[in-house]
């Protein structure tokens, strides 16, 4: 009988300290998560910022052209990374059009010719015009773009995130070619 | 020396009463297997554990010395390529050491698929090993990450791309594997975490309980056409098997696996030595653009597989394909449990495996000379083959000057050499006739961009002109109407000539 009641409150204790351990489990739990899940709690907006593409001569009407910039939000450590191409068209004076160089299709860097006036990307080969419209491949729509503003002399646009089709740079899309037939 | 040797086993006794273990080694060593399974058919899944360990030694033997910082990592796999002594030699061993287990870990498979081994009772067994082909693949791919060259960097690229197409939870998805918003620091750590901490561990913990499984339900006998597995008697009948002809594992069975895991290791050895480390290539530079970026050798048949899907069918093909053939595989055990397990009674299981190797192999081989990319340097590299340009015109010289100038060349082959993407234009006027094939340049269509903007009209005339001439010698493709048109033209001439010379 003794035994029997000592055994039921040995029972019982462990019950209290797995469940204590429980909620000791649930109070680490809810940091790691948090933890881990800290690059999705942010808000789009907060990863885009206003960045400058350099001077307003370096890019002549009618020309497309390659320009660098320096990812807003990124580490310390990002090294080469953290320098990130994009083609700016100038259509004219004063307007322009800036594409991602990623490929709309799987993000490679599409390359621009300015002869045939298209944008090739080498990998499945995707191709746009010089608006950046999907001319023909994989790709299903056209090429991703930034919004763009000009302040004093300089270019600037609103950059911080690798363009994909759920995170676009821009909710911008380009307009259809009038000579895609 | 008796005296040494009593002095030996009684270190070793002394050892043994605090361990314990040599009893059960022992006995897990010697258990007895039908002596037909002491087959060389039966070495892969004691290989690909060998492999393990030498992937194992040689990745904690890299992480001495390699950096996973995005800003370093590239220039420590150069100090260990480079400067280290024998550096070279163990990112080498380690490269190829990963091309073996994946090909060793599938052929496993295959041999244990048409074995019929994944039946009762072993369906547990299969179902961890299915686990461990994804988390084969899994530090493949992050291996692959860890040589943080140009190839990883838009490899990555591609691979959150897919990740983005995921409805509803695209974006928060993209994020949590770069870690941020971009390729950089943050992908590169965490990508390091997968490959050096966390999949290992996952992967340690199945082989474990994969191995207790092999011993505990003991070897797969070897299949004899028309014994069937029933649920109710297998067991019996296995243990009658092994009773009869059984024979100890160690080391009756197991000199075939040492042999093998031997020889693959000096294979792996040897091409360590051969072929050299995988990579680096360029530096993780995304402003150097000049790249064609290309997974490595295990990933090949999805990159050709992306370039062939209909792009509309592509999103749905990507998030459903995978779970089906992960379910079935799961499933497979469990739906097929009972019954023949001889590979000459299931010609569905072999035409199925055929026909994935068939796949898997052609999907392979087209993505080593991707004919569906661009030739990016084809127009300013390759000149007209000389013979498209005897005796031709000044206006058909023009034309094939634009052809080059306009980067035609980067999709178009002439005499095999130029682009894949569109068809080789060595005979293209018997195949269209002239205003199809100025249709054609103007407007694209059929996978081709217009050219209508960036063609003047001289141009055109002049372009279309060259390929006019493309005829292979044969017969010309010709408007039937337009012939009709230049023959009532000729037979008009005269009669207006002679009415223009009498009105004079």
């Amino acid at each position: 009988m003794n035994d029997l009641i000592q055994h039921s409150r040995r029972t019982f204790l462990m019950k209290i300290a797995i469940l204590l351990n429980g909620i000791v489990g649930v109070f680490l739990a809810i940091p790691i998560i948090g933890y881990l899940l800290g690059p999705l709690l942010k808000k789009d907006s907060s990863y885009n910022y206003w960045t400058p593409l350099g001077s307003l001569d370096q890019f002549p009407v009618g020309e497309t052209r390659l320009a660098n910039y320096h990812n807003p939000v990124g580490v310390a450590w990002d090294g080469q990374t953290g320098t990130i191409p994009c083609w700016v068209r100038c259509v004219a004076t004063g307007k322009f059009q800036v594409f991602a160089i990623n490929c709309a299709h799987l993000g490679c860097p599409v390359r621009w010719f300015p002869q045939s006036k298209l944008f090739m990307c080498p990998c499945h080969g995707g191709v746009y015009y010089q608006d950046g419209a999907r001319a023909s491949g994989p790709p299903l729509r056209g090429l991703f773009q930034y919004s763009y503003k000009i302040a004093g002399d300089q270019l600037m646009i609103k950059a911080g995130e690798l363009p994909t089709l759920s995170t676009q740079a821009s909710v911008a899309k380009p307009e259809h070619s009038p000579c895609q037939g | 020396m008796p005296g040494l040797k009593q002095r030996a086993i009684e270190l070793y006794g002394w050892f043994e009463r605090r361990i314990g273990l040599a009893g059960p080694i022992t006995e897990a060593a010697e258990h007895p297997v039908p002596s037909s399974s002491a087959s060389w058919w039966y070495v892969f899944g004691s290989a690909a554990a060998v492999i393990l360990v030498m992937q194992i030694v040689t990745g904690i033997l890299l992480a001495l010395v390699y950096t996973p910082s995005a800003g370093e990592a590239w220039n420590s796999l150069q100090f260990l390529n480079h400067d280290l002594l024998l550096g070279w030699f163990l990112r080498a061993l380690h490269g190829w050491g990963s091309n073996f287990m994946i090909a060793i870990v599938l052929i496993h498979m295959t041999q244990v698929f048409l074995f019929g081994a994944f039946k009762f009772p072993r369906e547990l067994t299969w179902i961890v090993g299915v686990f461990l082909l994804l988390m084969t693949l899994g530090m493949a791919f992050t291996g692959q990450v860890l040589r943080f060259d140009q190839d990883a960097y838009w490899g990555l690229g591609i691979g959150t791309s897919i990740a983005g197409r995921v409805p509803f939870i695209g974006a928060p998805l993209v994020h949590l594997v770069l870690g941020g918003p971009i390729i950089g620091g943050t992908t590169l750590s965490r990508f390091f975490a997968l490959h050096v901490f966390v999949i290992p561990g996952i992967l340690l913990g199945c082989v474990a309980l994969h191995l207790w499984m092999v011993l505990h339900l003991g070897i797969n006998e070897w299949p004899m056409p028309g014994r069937l597995v029933r649920k109710s008697t297998y067991v019996q009948e296995y243990a009658s098997i092994t009773h009869k002809t059984g024979i100890p594992f160690v080391p009756d069975a197991a000199w075939k696996d040492a042999v093998f895991a031997a020889a693959i290791i000096l294979a792996i050895i040897a091409s360590a030595l051969f072929f050299g480390p995988i990579g680096p290539s360029g530096p993780p530079d995304p402003t150097i653009i000049q790249t064609a970026p290309k997974p490595d050798m295990v990933f090949l048949w999805l990159y050709a597989l992306l370039a062939y899907l209909p792009p509309k069918l592509e999103t749905p093909f990507l998030l459903i394909v995978p779970v089906l053939v992960i379910g079935g595989l799961v499933l497979l055990p469990l739906v097929a449990g009972e019954g023949e397990k001889h590979w000459s009674r299931r010609p569905v299981a072999v035409l199925m495996v055929m026909m994935i190797a068939v796949s898997l192999g052609a999907l392979t081989r087209l993505a080593t000379y991707v004919p569906w990319s661009p030739i990016m340097d084809a127009w300013s590299g390759d000149p007209v083959p000389p013979k498209f340009l005897e005796r031709r015109t000044p206006l058909e010289h023009e034309g094939a000057l634009v052809f080059q100038e306009k980067q035609c060349r980067n999709c178009h082959a002439l005499d095999g050499v130029g682009g894949m993407r569109g068809p080789e234009l060595d005979a293209v006027a018997t195949r269209l006739t002239e205003d199809q094939l100025i249709r054609q340049v103007l407007q694209g269509g059929g996978n081709m961009p217009a050219y209508g903007s960036a063609l003047s009209p001289p141009e055109t005339t002049a372009l279309v002109r060259f390929l006019e001439t493309l005829n292979g010698n044969r017969i010309p493709a010709r408007d039937p109407s337009r012939v009709l048109i230049r023959k009532s033209e000729t037979v008009l001439k005269p009669h207006n000539e002679s009415l223009t010379s009498a009105s004079q």
